[in-house]
């Protein structure tokens, strides 16, 4: 072979692999093209990861748009019913699938999710048929001051009573006032932390099968009491506390045990927090409670669907441009915003707290349908209680009776 | 004017009313009096990342063949207001047969949430109205008498409180009150208690935002007072004042009656817009110690990840009978007047 034609077979290799080169970061093919995909999804930075892979791996020909917003669940619903979709790719969690599930609004993705290999543990499957494609994980656990449980003379707490020990113990030596917080503010925050609390007590919230509410028992008053006694320990406003407002108080130094979520670790030991106070932060398991064996805590998972009303080709484009961008790829830049659900994922530093919780097999959020509504109950009942001016039993039987009324309405009671 | 003019004249905001105000509000009340279709639940097995679990699910395509049969859910009647999260009217003879004393059958009404939020709803009412009538008055007679020079920005300074959007406003107003803000800290100094916590309280949370209220809506009064103020008759003034008037006399016998009718104006906006009051409870996130009826349709429509459409329209409906009950008796003098003008 001559010089020159061993030139243009090169050329001819090199032009012929170069697509390969930009398969290496959007490893699935797909011959869509001309399709529409648009994504709704949360707005937090992994969710902006995962966004931008897509954006990029969405194949030639296909036009993507990209909605990230907290207020995500209030318009999916809306959304989606629209023929065709607003969107043809909702980014979901647990609780939020729900809604979507209930009026049939996402397709069942059994012959896409086969076709393209994805993994069995990434797949959500409901009565048999996968409805969404996992990612991420996340919980609530806990963070403390290494240093001032030290200065205390306390071991790192492993159940709650030893967190109430440990802040009794802070408080008395004089070491910081109201040094425990949980995500305590009114609405659905506070609902989550009964939900997680009751689950660590081992508690029901329904009659298995039915809709009817099962809290207004001993493990009901346990999880009441517990919230109470951990609340003594906190500004006299947690009421008020919701994400940011912790978030803010730890980076000020206020606190010395906190209860918050993993996706905020990275959050809350960097960026704004002062050095002295990130660096004794320590990211541990959520306690367990009255001797329980699993974490009081709920699993939670951020995967996406695809909504019904959308065109085959739209569903097969978004389906492929979402799994690709979920690819271990991902992990080469983004690694630390999440606890990936995903191949090849090493937990780095801010993602111990969640692996901990998990590993004590914590239970995941019940995607029941009418959960929400007690959820939203608990959120605005549970006030009372916890200031003093309703009783354990009283506060209970008001959140099954304005449960009940609710569920009325929605259809799942008569 | 002819009664055809009139007609035409009016007609573009009449079609506008009916079309944007009316038709809605029958929406709503017929959305009200419906509830949704029995669910269809089936059990059966979901799994995910963290393992299989049985799991209650909604049938969707069952549930969907209901819907098309019926799409406003199944008729209730009144069903729902009269259910626990509304007017609760069993709930409410319970506690009227049960309780022996009357702070009990209070402290019973209130832990029912629509009677708890209308119980705060009525009081920021009450307060409000009279203290923004009040403040404006005096405000306007104090900036009518500051130098014409420094007219100009005392006016500007006195209008911003309505400038601020209500949401900024209560979240500046939030931030100042906490316990190391500004007015928390001073307060907790003033009074010796250093533990004083504004947000905590539920007497001093219904304070702070009566407070904030009327800081709000006084500028408005001021405006409307000011502009009154400029057209009292100067002759009957200065005929006040050679008869030997104090300037409060003049101010009580000739500036106040002139500004009569202006005073049932602001009244009735102040009750109409107070009786809606929703921004500063979501500003100071005081939901766990007041809400009122516009923060519980809220809640109901933006709570959780159900949306309970029904339970908001009925509080909506209730809403707007409330408003009309406070405004009637303006209502009724204002036709009186009109039928014996008529004669």
């Amino acid at each position: 072979m001559t010089v020159r034609n061993m030139t243009i077979l090169a050329a001819a290799v090199a032009l012929c692999t170069a697509p390969a080169a930009y398969s290496q970061t959007c490893p699935i093919e797909t011959d869509v093209t001309g399709a529409s995909i648009r994504i709704l999804s949360n707005d937090f930075p992994a969710l902006h990861a995962v966004n931008e892979r897509a954006q990029a791996c969405a194949g030639s020909g296909n036009e993507v748009s990209i909605n990230a917003t907290a207020e995500h669940k209030n318009i999916q619903v809306a959304a989606l019913t629209a023929n065709p979709a607003e969107y043809s790719v909702a980014v979901v969690a647990n609780g939020s699938l729900v809604p979507l599930l209930a009026d049939g609004l996402v397709r069942p993705l059994d012959d896409l999710a086969d076709k393209f290999n994805v993994p069995q543990r990434q797949r959500i499957t409901i009565n048999g048929k996968t409805m969404a494609i996992a990612f991420m994980a996340n919980s609530q656990h806990l963070f403390y001051r290494a240093d001032l449980l030290e200065k205390a003379g306390i071991e790192p707490p492993e159940t709650y009573e030893q967190v109430l020990a440990a802040a009794k113990a802070i408080e008395e030596q004089g070491i910081m006032e109201h040094p425990l917080a949980l995500n305590t503010g009114v609405g659905w925050h506070l609902g989550e932390e009964f939900v997680n609390m009751h689950l660590g007590m081992g508690g029901d919230f329904f009659a298995p099968g039915s809709a009817e509410p099962a809290i207004n028992n001993e493990t009901g008053v346990k999880t009441l009491e517990m919230l109470k006694s951990l609340t003594e320990y906190s500004n006299p406003d947690f009421l008020t506390f919701d994400g940011n407002t912790t978030n803010g108080l730890w980076s000020a130094g206020q606190l010395a045990l906190m209860v918050h979520w993993g996706s905020r670790a990275d959050q809350i030991t960097g960026g704004q927090t002062p050095d002295d106070i990130g660096q004794n932060t320590v990211l541990s398991g959520m306690p367990t409670v009255a001797d329980g064996d699993k974490a009081a805590a709920t699993l939670w998972w951020d995967g996406f669907s695809i909504a019904t009303n959308v065109s085959d080709k739209d569903a097969e484009a978004s389906f492929v441009a979402m799994l690709n961008a979920i690819q271990p790829e991902i992990l080469d830049s983004h690694t630390d915003k999440a606890v990936w659900i995903i191949e090849g994922y090493e937990p780095g530093p801010a993602a111990v707290g969640v692996q901990e919780t998990m590993a004590t097999g914590a239970t995941p959020y019940p995607m029941t349908p009418y959960m929400g509504i007690l959820h939203g109950v608990l959120g605005e009942e549970l006030t009372d209680y916890l200031q003093g001016s309703e009783s354990a039993e009283d506060a209970l039987d008001d959140i099954e009776q304005s449960y009940i009324a609710a569920a009325r309405e929605q259809g799942f009671l008569q | 004017m002819k009664d055809k003019h009139f007609i035409m004249f009016m007609a573009p905001s009449l079609i506008a009313m009916l079309l944007f105000i009316a038709l809605p509000i029958v929406s709503v009340f017929i959305q009200s009096l419906h509830i949704e279709h029995e669910q269809v639940i089936v059990t059966s097995q979901s799994c995910g990342p963290f393992g299989c679990t049985e799991e209650t699910s909604v049938d969707a395509e069952a549930t969907a063949a209901l819907k098309e049969a019926d799409p406003l859910g199944r008729f209730a009647g009144f069903q729902t207001y009269t259910g626990r999260n509304h007017l609760a009217t069993s709930e409410v003879a319970n506690i009227v047969a049960e309780s022996s004393s009357v702070g009990e059958f209070f402290s019973d009404l209130l832990n029912l949430r629509f009677y708890k939020a209308l119980s705060f709803t009525v009081a920021y009412t009450a307060v409000v109205t009279p203290f923004v009538v009040l403040l404006g008055l005096l405000i306007a007679l104090a900036v009518n008498s500051v130098t014409p020079v420094m007219k100009g920005p005392t006016i500007f300074l006195t209008l911003l409180p309505m400038i601020i959007t209500p949401l900024i406003g209560s979240l500046v107003l939030f931030w100042m009150i906490d316990a190391r803000g500004i007015l928390g800290a001073s307060l907790a100094n003033l009074v010796g208690d250093p533990n004083l916590s504004l947000k905590a309280s539920p007497v001093l949370t219904w304070i702070m935002l009566m407070v904030y209220g009327i800081w709000h809506s006084a500028p408005f009064a001021f405006i409307i007072f000011y502009a009154g103020i400029q057209t009292v008759p100067q002759d009957t003034v200065e005929a006040a004042m050679v008869d030997g008037a104090t300037r409060w006399e003049r101010v009580r016998y000739i500036v106040i009656p002139h500004l009569a009718p202006l005073v049932v104006f602001i009244s009735l906006i102040q009750l109409m817009d107070n009786f809606r009051v929703f921004e500063p409870i979501v500003g100071f996130q005081s939901g766990a110690n007041a809400t009122s009826l516009s923060y519980i349709i809220y809640q109901d429509l933006r709570g959780n990840e159900m949306q309970l459409f029904g339970s908001a329209a009925a509080t909506s409906m209730l809403t707007i009978v409330g408003i009309a009950i406070l405004v009637s008796p303006v209502a009724v003098k204002t036709w009186r007047d009109f039928t014996r003008k008529v004669i």
